[in-house]
């Protein structure tokens, strides 16, 4: 990336993250109190508190332009609770997207002047990556939601499975979550 | 209700300083939404005729006819006429809420939807409008402007909704400067519920089973002989020694309850193992029974009387097989149902004695009138007086933390014995940070009988709170164990650490004892009780 868009990017990340922060917020109507956003302690508050930590380091992802295979954990955190909050997929992950509409209107005038449109592009291209990065974390997530009820149920009938002998048919590992991917 | 006079009413301009006080307008215009996901199926024809609860029929929440029966408005009326006359309680904790919004953001559920709804002052409220309306004057007057709402099909759909999205944890009543407790209103609500037929199918079967064959699980008394059977097996393997426990023993000292979830599902089971480890260990004259098979109690999630009926086979049974005294395993709700209901149901137990450890000679005071003790007191005193040959590096493997359960916590006060008890048997315990545990320990999110399979994205929402302070000692201290006294927490947690912490194990507190308890005459272990090696014991250490 351009040392200027980064440059840019870093000078206001602080107003940048705070936007994408209150814009994501957004998404939640029904708490109309603001506490997500206004609790700061983080066990009072753990859906706030994953946000601002992750949305942070999401953003310094970006601007490092660190490979994403190695994973995101904080990402991941985020993607947890969404795939659990009654969303439709889009609207679960439409929070990557306004990270876009954010740079866009906190650059408005570096863009005018045609000054990083380049660096712009990759930039947001990146941000596209992440999502499609996301979707697939939130695709396992959902999985894992249909993959407990089944595993509770092997340890629900645990012992009968193992009088009928059935037991060293299911191997055990089936019954520890495969998660890794989702969670380096 | 000593605290009362401290708590001045909030002034106006005080109220629109708080940052969590409830919405004032607007809630009971949003409609209340029945998703999948986020309720369990509604509770089966046959399991209400075996109970004998009124309008049996086969029905589904998610349609939209929930086949009410007919004048249902006036059966619920009724029923909370009844109920306002017959617990003070219900009633004062109609009135005196003053709105000060203390308990708004404490309640799990809450803290994970944002759902104003959620708010514990806000879920009493959905009934308290009802109540407004129909039984006090200003509200009969005034409607809407004095907070008052008509009874319709919409407010019992939101009802049952949001009754059965409260875990009855209680974790609200202790910030509440009244000691209102939500729970209670919750429990009052699912009572009335009941009287139209609204209930949930994991509550009203595993209530019909106990009902019929003795416990939850509908285990009859050759599958519960026999499961305890193959447990001893295990124990002989892992031991050398064979472990022989009695049944429906006329004369034995102690008769031995638990929930029946620790005969069947892991990682239960290994907690039970553990039990029959530790009495056989003791020479305990103790006995199991097939017919008091169940400890928990899921008659107290659907109504008071159903509560009491269900109860009532455990001191029938302690009476039948003439011992002196009851112990009771490791469960929650179970707990408060002994403690706080058994002895004004069927009470006092005169014909028993007060529970005495024949090994220590303590004498449990504290239960002198219900004459049923824990068996973390019964374990947390043996130790203190050094009577167990405990080592406690097999369970080196593990970093431990402890996850108070809601009802012994709060509902009993069973904070300390835990803790010693875990602290003697492993060398690695860390404690969640002090606002998530204790008195103000976080729901499993799984409760009260909402353990069900189909609401699994509630439970996760629910019990995040919860998972959030253990992943926090996780990435700190790099615990992997965490470990309860609660039959539903063995069954709830594993998927709750599976979706936030994979990599966190859960266990009853009994089986860490089991595993570094050292028996009289055993062979060199290799391996703890779940079959994996113990540390540098196994072959693929
Ligand atoms: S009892 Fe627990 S689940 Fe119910 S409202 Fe209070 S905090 Fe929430
Ligand atoms: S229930 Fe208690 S804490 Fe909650 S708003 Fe009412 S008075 Fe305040």
């Amino acid at each position: 990336m351009d040392k200027s868009l980064k440059g840019l990017l870093k000078e206001k990340k602080a107003t940048i993250l705070s936007r994408w922060f209150g814009a994501i917020m957004e998404s939640y109507p029904i708490d109309i109190t603001g506490f997500f956003q206004k609790q700061e302690d983080m066990f009072a508050n753990p859906v706030g508190h994953a946000f601002k930590l992750g949305l942070e380091s999401i953003f310094e992802a970006l601007i490092e332009e660190k490979d994403l295979s190695e994973g995101l954990p904080l990402l991941d955190d985020i993607i947890k609770v969404r795939a659990v909050q009654d969303f439709t997929p889009a609207k679960a992950l439409s929070f990557i997207f306004i990270l876009k509409k954010m740079v866009r209107e906190e650059l408005e005038k570096e863009i005018r002047q045609d000054q990083i449109s380049d660096e712009l592009l990759s930039f947001e291209s990146k941000i596209d990556d992440l999502a499609l990065f996301a979707f697939n974390i939130y695709v396992k997530c959902r999985e894992q939601i249909n993959q407990l009820k089944v595993d509770e149920l092997k340890r629900m009938t645990f012992t009968l499975l193992k009088k009928a002998n059935l037991m060293y048919e299911i191997p055990m590992e089936e019954v520890k979550p495969s998660d890794q991917e989702t969670s380096i | 209700m000593a605290k009362v006079e401290k708590v001045k009413t909030p002034k106006p301009q005080e109220l629109s300083q708080i940052d969590f006080k409830p919405p004032t307008t607007d809630w009971m215009d949003t409609p209340t939404v029945i998703k999948p996901g986020n309720f369990c199926w509604g509770g089966k024809e046959k399991d209400l005729l075996t109970l004998g609860l009124p309008n049996p029929r086969q029905w589904s929440p998610a349609d939209e006819d929930w086949k009410l029966p007919e004048g249902w408005e006036s059966t619920i009326l009724e029923g909370m006429a009844e109920r306002l006359a017959k617990y003070r309680s219900f009633k004062i904790f109609m009135d005196i809420c003053v709105r000060c919004g203390a308990c708004a953001d404490k309640c799990h559920f809450y803290i994970a939807t944002g759902d104003p709804k959620n708010m514990p002052v806000l879920r009493a409220e959905l009934i308290r409008s009802v109540y407004k309306k129909y039984f006090t004057t200003s509200g009969k007057f005034l409607g809407k402007l004095a907070g008052a709402r008509e009874l319709n099909e919409d407010v019992l759909k939101e009802w049952w909704s949001y009754f059965f999205q409260c875990t009855e944890c209680r974790r609200c009543s202790v910030f509440c400067p009244y000691g209102i407790d939500q729970a209670e209103v919750t429990i009052i609500g699912r009572e009335l519920l009941n009287l139209v037929g609204l209930n949930i199918d994991w509550i009203s079967g595993p209530a019909a089973n106990c009902y019929m064959k003795g416990n939850h699980l509908g285990l009859e008394p050759h599958a519960i002989t026999g499961n305890i059977e193959t447990m001893c097996d295990d124990i002989e393997d892992i031991t050398g020694i064979r472990v022989n426990p009695t049944f429906n023993r006329k004369g034995a000292e102690i008769l031995f309850i638990t929930p029946s979830g620790d005969l069947l599902g892991e990682p239960g089971i290994q907690t039970c193992m553990g039990y029959l480890m530790l009495f056989h260990e003791l020479g305990l004259d103790y006995t199991w029974s097939t017919y008091a098979s169940e400890g928990g109690n899921f008659g107290f999630f659907t109504s008071n009387d159903m509560a009491k009926r269900l109860n009532y086979k455990i001191y029938a049974e302690a009476k039948r097989l003439g011992v002196k005294w009851i112990l009771g395993g490791e469960c929650g709700h179970m707990w408060r149902v002994l403690s706080q209901y058994m002895d004004t149901w069927h009470g006092p137990a005169d014909f028993l004695e007060v529970p005495k450890s024949p090994i220590t000679g303590t004498v449990f005071e504290n239960a002198s009138s219900t004459k049923m003790i824990h068996i973390s007191e019964f374990t947390a005193d043996l130790i203190k007086h050094k009577k167990l040959n405990l080592d406690p590096s097999r369970n080196d493997h593990l970093k431990v933390t402890y996850h108070d359960s809601c009802n012994p916590s709060r509902g009993m006060g069973l904070l300390d014995e835990p803790r010693e008890v875990i602290k003697a048997v492993c060398n690695n315990f860390y404690e969640m940070p002090e606002s998530t545990i204790r008195e103000k320990t976080f729901c499993c999110g799984s409760g009260s009988g909402l353990n069900a399979s189909e609401n699994m994205e509630q439970r996760m929402r629910g019990g995040f709170p919860r998972a959030n302070a253990v992943k926090y000692v996780k990435e700190k201290h790099g615990v992997n164990m965490l470990a309860n006294i609660c039959a539903v927490d063995r069954a709830a947690l594993p998927a709750l650490m599976d979706y936030w912490n994979p990599g966190v194990g859960v266990t009853g507190v009994t089986e860490l004892v089991a595993n570094a308890l050292v028996m009289k005459g055993e062979k060199e272990r290799t391996t703890n009780l779940r079959f994996e090696d113990l540390p540098g014991k196994g072959g693929d250490e």
